[in-house]
């Protein structure tokens, strides 16, 4: 076939043969497409090649290698240090590695209460880490000052610094910090998961708060039909693509 | 802790000693207390450490009260403790508020328990109560620029109002 063709053409113990580069192009494509020809070829490519996008690419690359920062603040730090441990492992989701600098971090996890000396130190810290950076507010207290209420603490860590997740709890389980790490990944992959009610089907099932009269206003209840319609489109564009679908 | 008739026999010599000194003495709980008047704190301690028989040594801890409402207002608290009599004893200095924006003072003991220094520092950081003569009178807990007492009981708690959906038929649309 074309492989004899091609050894009768330029043996390959004379690489400096006259018809140099005519003949390098072909081999060079040759050893590429390997033996397959014709249809064979375009099924084999069909099967085995995968096209994106550059940014969905990087994206991918960026969620499953995330580099933490070594940070804790205060109790949430003690669940923060066992998703390292082996019983929780987030070396499953590539995060294992804890970095001491924020200058070699992606992830500020911001593990405990912020108290109003502290929040200068949290956002030089944020400052000092490279592009991109996420950050995670772990518990109560640094999405909201949870029972700290006072005059020393921060009420929000998004008070001084853009937060990325909040995960709450006093403290929050390792488990719950894992899922929020992987809801980062999905939003650093693009495609952030709108939550438990679209896994259990539960869309359409909130509760609102009412008036004490226990009737929903006019405005409530067309804000909250287009907001469910919004979502089933997105919902049936998703599952059609997931199909397959028209090209 | 010295007994209720230990305590009066302390008080006394003290008076004796430092004419004044002493304003009252106080003994609840089995523990004794001698209220200092303010003027004389400095006179009180050392001879509380210096005297032979009373040895009160160590100051295990120093602090700030405000007993608002009460006149007058603040206190400043010293516990001693005397090791070879293996007995603890507690001082209180009250102090008026001199109102407005001035804040009530008191001399330092930082001369005569190097260990003060830092609470102190304390004090006058959560209660505003100036120590005379301290060698470096500023915030040691709070940020530097912070303005105002925190630990006083006339200080607004902070933070913010939380309110869950259960309170909405008591406080109808709050999020408004």
């Amino acid at each position: 076939m074309r492989r004899e063709k091609l050894r009768a053409l330029a043996p390959l113990d004379e690489p400096e043969a006259p018809s140099d580069l005519r003949v390098r192009q072909l081999r060079a494509r040759d050893l590429l497409r390997g033996d397959l020809e014709g249809p064979d070829l375009e099924q084999h490519v069909e099967e085995s090649v995968l096209t994106t996008t550059m940014g969905k690419a990087l994206g991918w690359g960026r969620a499953n290698s995330i580099f933490p920062a070594t940070f804790g603040l205060a109790c949430c730090a003690i669940e923060m240090m066992s998703i390292v441990s082996p019983r929780y492992d987030i070396a499953r989701f590539g995060a294992e590695n804890l970095r001491a600098s924020p200058r070699q971090a992606d992830l500020l996890i911001l593990s405990g209460r912020v108290s109003i000396k502290m929040a200068p130190v949290c956002r030089r810290l944020y400052d000092q880490m490279l592009e991109p950076k996420w950050v995670i507010a772990m518990g109560a207290c640094s999405s909201s000052g949870g029972m700290f209420a006072n005059y020393a603490v921060v009420q929000g860590a998004d008070k001084f610094m853009p937060v990325d997740i909040h995960v709450p709890g006093c403290p929050p389980r390792p488990e719950a910090l894992i899922y929020g790490f992987n809801k980062l990944q999905r939003m650093i992959l693009g495609s952030p998961d709108p939550g438990w009610r679209h896994r259990y089907s539960a869309v359409g099932t909130e509760e609102w708060a009412r008036e004490a009269t226990g009737r929903a206003s006019k405005e409530e209840i067309e804000a909250y039909e287009a907001a469910r319609d919004l979502i089933a489109s997105h919902e049936s564009a998703r599952s059609q693509a997931s199909r397959g679908g028209p090209a | 802790m010295p007994d209720a008739p230990g305590l009066e026999l302390i008080a006394q010599e003290l008076n004796a000693d430092a004419e004044g000194s002493v304003l009252g003495t106080y003994h609840e709980h089995g523990q004794g207390c001698l209220i200092v008047n303010p003027e004389r704190i400095i006179d009180v301690l050392r001879w509380l450490r210096d005297t032979p028989g009373q040895e009160y040594r160590f100051l295990s801890s120093l602090h700030g009260v405000d007993y608002l409402p009460a006149e007058p207002r603040f206190g400043v608290v010293y516990e001693l403790m005397s090791m070879p009599r293996a007995e603890r004893l507690r001082l209180r200095a009250a102090l008026a508020d001199p109102g407005g924006e001035r804040l009530p003072e008191i001399d330092t003991c930082v001369e005569l328990f190097p260990g003060a220094d830092f609470q102190e520092r304390e004090v006058y950081d959560f209660f505003g109560i100036v120590f005379r003569g301290h060698p470096d009178m500023r915030r040691i807990l709070m940020p530097e620029e912070y303005v105002g007492w925190p630990q006083r009981r006339d200080f607004p708690v902070g933070g913010e109002p939380v309110i869950f959906t259960h309170d909405e038929p008591v406080m109808p649309r709050w999020y408004e």
